[in-house]
């Protein structure tokens, strides 16, 4: 597969580690009330689509950005490729 | 034997002869020549025996598709089982023999098991070899795999190398036929970076093998002027002897190339190229290949697919026989009776199932109409075929055609479904190909010539690369097929999978048994599942079951292909990452030392470290490792630890950064201070421990384990980006950067006293234990200084840049010889940790928690941090939870195992009693006995009891005794020091 880098442009995939579903990025507010539920849902927790997936992926063969790819599970066709830490602050995380 | 079988023209060199031996005999051949060509010439029909019941067989087909002609190839380490003899070239001095035969080839003992054919029909492995179960793996499996096999490997090292390359284009042209070359020529023209790649070693397809004419000129002859054109293009790769095999993703292709294969030595270069080819598009030509009608014993040798007969007479100059017939259902077969009869060779007579007129006139052949083949004659090669008239005739070479099927398998590769054609009777290529795929040629059902070269144009048109290339003329030959599968008449067997032995009888029983869908009928049968993956065999096969099941074919289905198309050798898998390059190793900045100074290395992930020095007059590894550890804890011990991973944190945040990561508090550590951290996973599990320094206000340098220090990093990358994006905080992995030491025992100050420059004062008010700061050494080097000691000695942690690392080593060696200074390795190391009581990888092994490691009180409940909502679920506070502590045996003789399993007394040793496990265990020259660390269910709370520590691997136990882990200095009296 070639996943095309935001910075760097297209890329082999074999410089890249794959982490997962991009919802680890949603880590839940420790002081929640419900956080022991939350942590169990964030930790355990996966859809499994069959279709469109955003997920991690690492550079670690290459500048070592967090990559969230939107790839198609069935055909593996990425229709998008963005920085993670965008996504986190899109996502409002901060500090 | 001579070349009895040679008759003129074809594209070899005649003007030079090439021996070669086919089992020991001398034979001869041409340049040009595949094996099989040089076999046929010299009149060879017998070249192998089939897979389950030793029948003899001869060669099928002219290609890679070849289900019979597998051979031997070359000797002694070099020797290469199961190649195809149609592809393989021939070369001066190739040694070649068959396979699969007890005795001789002519007289192959195994050949019994044809007469107990009728028992071994599908099925009757699975059948018969049941019951008893326990006769399957001592005598049922040895003996059939001793009576049905393939070639044999060598059981040598392969001599030879392998490589791996990379090539980007815009347009990929698989196969260089009519359609592949029109396509190349016209992107090529446009200015496309093009890359041309054919199986062949001698470029265009089937143009090679017919008397086709292109633009007046013969197609042999119009190919090779568009190769020169394009070999002359600087934007054109040609790849000749390169098997596309795969279609993967994103418009990424595989690619074998094999480069040296054609000459009798490698001459040092790389055997073959596993290239990955990067295309914007690429053009699928790979042509079609022919299939054949079932009949009784169609197996003999000189039983060939027509197509083949005509390109060993056209290409090759070789007649397959002497007296051909030719059987077909289609107009194709007549032209095999043409062009033998042109350059000829005898034709008695062309059966024709269809009941139609002559397709063209063919002198001296019988046009037998509407007729069939249904038997045949000749126990080692073919004498006479049986008409279902009855009518017997003599020959010694049956030509068969029963159609052709487009070449789709790499349209399959991406789950791709191949469509049925009526007009072609064959699948031609779906509509959902591999993205950035086109088809052209006959592999998408264009089965005449002039289509072929129209469609390549087309396609490549389509595509956005071409301007108008002007068209070569060539004709439309007649194509018509009327499509026979199996001869009903047929009494006796009638193959359909030649290598894999299996019948159109195997087919209806699968589908009298049930196994009606394709892929069960494969898997039942065999059918397809041998190594040329049922490219003659599969669609044949399937018409019979769709006959069966009173279905169409294309409701019957197709399977699907998958890569590879041809088989790719695990060698050209294996590149060159085999042997000691199979991973990368890392020497540590002292290898070089340790290598001179009579180191034992061991392998510690991808590192080579120093595990023991020994010295003269050592008996074994448990001397020097004793040795080591009692001269380290006496005076003065030195190791190379820079494997431990090191990464640099800076930013405004990185305090703050260290508190989310490690569970305990960091925000209080001060500057040139070190502080011991646990990290946990988020689910609560204890990761990885390590220190920290605080270098300056807004520098730290973290320590990880060696095992994680790649992990490590990238989960602190994903902190940093994913979960605050918006902390000031950057890192970098500065492992490789700085070679660090550790220099333990009581004269560890001492020795620096000397190495690091005056003006740093290392008195214990001034640098005490877990300071940290930057230093210079010998001179004006700058360094870095840690006081932190995983011996539990008085010691520090020094690191110089890491070229400078092999020589700090030297020094610090030097100058500790008055301290009786030495160096130690691994095992030392692991003797003192455990002395100590500290946790490493044994205890820190994924299942631990830090309630477990007895650190639960660190984990800190007034700050986030990875991990610690987790890590307080009740389950995992359990007060019956297993604490690290430990042992030591009751008999001080004993050696203690790690592993064993704690019991209590007079308790059955069942997992019902099961209270923990040793974790770590060593024996420690500073107590005179065996000691081991383990985590036990309270164990902080059972100080003094005995237990057993059993271990049913070793089928031994021992009684120990619970005690501290920290069996040395339990106040830590000495690394205050």
């Amino acid at each position: 597969m070639i996943i095309n880098h935001p910075l760097l442009g297209p890329r082999d995939a074999a410089e890249f580690v794959y982490l997962g579903d991009a919802a680890l990025i949603d880590r839940p507010d420790w002081q929640a009330e419900d956080a022991a539920e939350a942590f169990h849902t964030y930790g355990y927790l996966r859809d499994n689509p069959a279709g469109a997936h955003q997920e991690l992926w690492y550079h670690e063969q290459g500048d070592r950005s967090w990559l969230v790819v939107t790839r198609d599970t069935v055909s593996h066709e990425i229709t998008a490729v963005e920085l993670a830490r965008d996504v986190a602050r899109a996502r409002g995380r901060g500090r | 034997m001579s070349q009895f079988n040679r008759i003129g023209g074809g594209l070899i060199d005649r003007s030079t002869e090439i021996t070669f031996t086919f089992n020991g005999k001398a034979m001869c051949g041409h340049p040009g020549d595949t094996l099989a060509s040089a076999l046929l010439a010299n009149g060879q029909r017998l070249v192998g025996r089939s897979f389950k019941y030793h029948r003899p067989r001869g060669i099928f087909t002219a290609g890679s598709e070849e289900p019979n002609a597998l051979v031997e190839l070359r000797k002694g380490a070099a020797q290469e089982p199961n190649t195809r003899a149609t592809v393989a070239e021939l070369f001066d001095g190739l040694s070649a023999r068959s396979q699969n035969h007890r005795g001789s080839l002519e007289f192959d003992l195994m050949a019994v098991t044809d007469l107990l054919s009728p028992f071994l029909s599908a099925g009757f492995y699975y059948k018969t070899f049941m019951w008893p179960r326990a006769f399957w793996e001592k005598l049922y499996e040895p003996a059939i795999r001793a009576s049905a096999g393939l070639g044999r490997l060598s059981m040598e090292e392969d001599p030879d190398t392998y490589d791996k390359g990379y090539l980007h284009c815009d347009l990929l042209v698989i196969g260089a036929g009519p359609s592949g070359l029109m396509a190349a020529l016209a992107a090529a023209r446009a200015g496309a970076r093009v890359i041309v790649a054919d199986e062949d070693f001698v470029m265009g397809g089937r143009l090679n093998a017919e008397t086709l004419e292109v633009d007046g000129a013969s197609g042999a002859d119009w190919a090779a002027g568009v190769v020169a054109e394009l070999a002359a293009m600087s934007n054109v790769r040609l790849m000749p002897r390169s098997t596309v095999y795969g279609a993967y993703d994103h418009g990424i292709y595989g690619v074998l190339e094999r480069c040296t294969d054609h000459l009798a030595t490698s001459g040092g270069k790389p055997r073959q190229v596993l290239w990955r080819v990067y295309s914007r598009h690429a053009v699928l030509a790979a042509g079609a290949t022919e299939r054949p009608i079932a009949f009784g014993n169609n197996d003999r040798p000189g039983v060939m697919l027509a197509g083949a007969v005509r390109a060993y007479a056209n290409r090759w100059g070789v007649a397959s026989g002497r007296r051909v017939a030719v059987f077909t259902n289609s107009d194709d077969g007549w032209r095999t009776a043409a062009d033998l009869v042109a350059k000829g060779v005898e034709v008695p007579a062309v059966i024709d199932t269809r009941d139609a007129p002559a397709v063209c006139d063919v002198p001296g052949a019988r046009h037998l109409r509407g007729a069939s083949v249904m038997d045949t004659k000749g126990r080692k090669g073919l004498r006479q075929i049986r008409l279902t008239d009855g009518q017997m005739i003599d020959v010694d070479c049956l030509a068969v055609s029963g159609g052709w099927n487009p070449n789709v398998h790499l349209t399959c590769h991406q789950r791709g479904r191949p469509e049925w054609r009526d007009d072609l009777a064959a699948f031609v290529p779906g509509r959902d190909l591999p993205p950035g795929m086109v088809v052209a040629g006959a592999a998408n059902g264009a089965m005449t010539l002039a289509a072929a070269l129209r469609e390549g144009v087309a396609v490549v048109e389509r595509l956005g690369y071409a301007d108008k290339s002007d068209l070569p003329r060539a004709e439309d030959e007649p194509r018509d097929c009327a499509p026979v599968w199996h001869v009903p008449q047929s009494r006796a067997r009638a193959w359909l999978d030649l290598q894999n032995d299996v019948t159109v009888k195997d087919v209806k029983q699968a589908h009298q048994e049930g196994f009606r869908a394709v892929e069960h009928l494969k898997r039942y049968t065999t059918l397809g599942m041998a190594t040329d993956q049922g490219k003659t065999a599969n669609i044949p096969a399937l018409a019979i079951m769709a006959e069966c099941t009173d279905r169409t074919i294309p409701e019957t289905g197709t399977t699907i292909f998958r890569p590879p198309y041809t088989p790719v050798p695990i060698g050209a898998l294996a590149g060159r990452a085999r042997g000691r390059d199979f991973r990368p190793h890392r020497l540590t900045p002292s290898h070089r030392w340790a290598e001179a100074n009579g180191a034992s290395f061991v392998e510690v992930g991808n590192w080579l470290r120093a595990q023991w020095f020994a010295r003269e007059g050592e008996q074994g590894w448990r001397d020097s490792v004793d040795r080591e550890v009692l001269m380290t804890r006496g005076s003065l011990g030195i190791c190379d630890v820079t494997t431990l991973g090191k990464i640099d944190i800076q930013g405004r945040d990185a305090g703050e950064f260290l508190n989310r990561v490690y569970c305990n508090g960091f925000a209080t550590l001060a500057v040139g201070k070190v502080r011991y951290g646990l990290m946990l996973r988020e689910d609560g599990i204890a990761y990885d421990d390590g220190t920290t320094a605080r270098m300056g206000e807004h520098h730290y340098v973290m320590t990880t384990t060696t095992a994680n220090a790649v992990t490590v990093f990238r989960r602190l990358e994903f902190a940093r980006q994913c979960l605050w994006p918006d902390l000031d905080v950057h890192l970098i992995s500065t492992t490789d950067g700085w070679a660090q030491f550790a220099v333990a025992g009581p004269n560890a100050r001492n020795l620096l006293r000397k190495v690091v420059d005056e003006a740093h004062d290392l008195s214990n008010e001034a640098f005490p234990f877990m300071a940290c700061g930057e230093v210079t050494v010998c001179g004006g080097m700058p360094a870095r200084l840690f006081r932190i000691s995983f011996s539990g000695e008085l010691a520090y942690e020094v690191a110089v840049p890491a070229r400078y690392g092999n020589a700090m080593m030297g020094v610090l060696m030097e100058v500790g010889a008055e301290f009786d200074a030495v160096p130690y390795g691994t095992e030392a190391l692991g003797v003192m940790r455990i002395e100590k009581g500290h946790a490493a990888g044994n205890e820190l092994n994924g299942q631990t928690t830090a309630h477990n490691l007895g650190m639960g009180r660190m984990v800190s409940q007034k700050k986030d941090c990875i991990g610690n909502v987790l890590s307080q679920r009740p389950e995992m506070l359990r007060e019956d939870a297993v604490k690290l502590v430990g042992f030591r045996p009751v008999d001080r003789a004993t050696g203690l195992i790690a592993g064993s399993l704690f019991i209590g007394q007079g308790d059955a040793a069942t997992m019902e009693n099961d209270q923990g496990w040793m974790s770590s265990v060593a024996y420690s020259p500073s107590l005179g006995h065996s000691i081991g660390l383990g985590f036990l269910k309270r164990g902080d709370a059972r100080m003094g009891e005995i237990l057993r520590a059993v271990s049913p691997v070793h089928g031994r136990e021992m009684e120990v005794e619970v005690v501290s882990a920290h069996f040395i200095d339990p106040d830590g009296e000495r690394l205050r020091g």
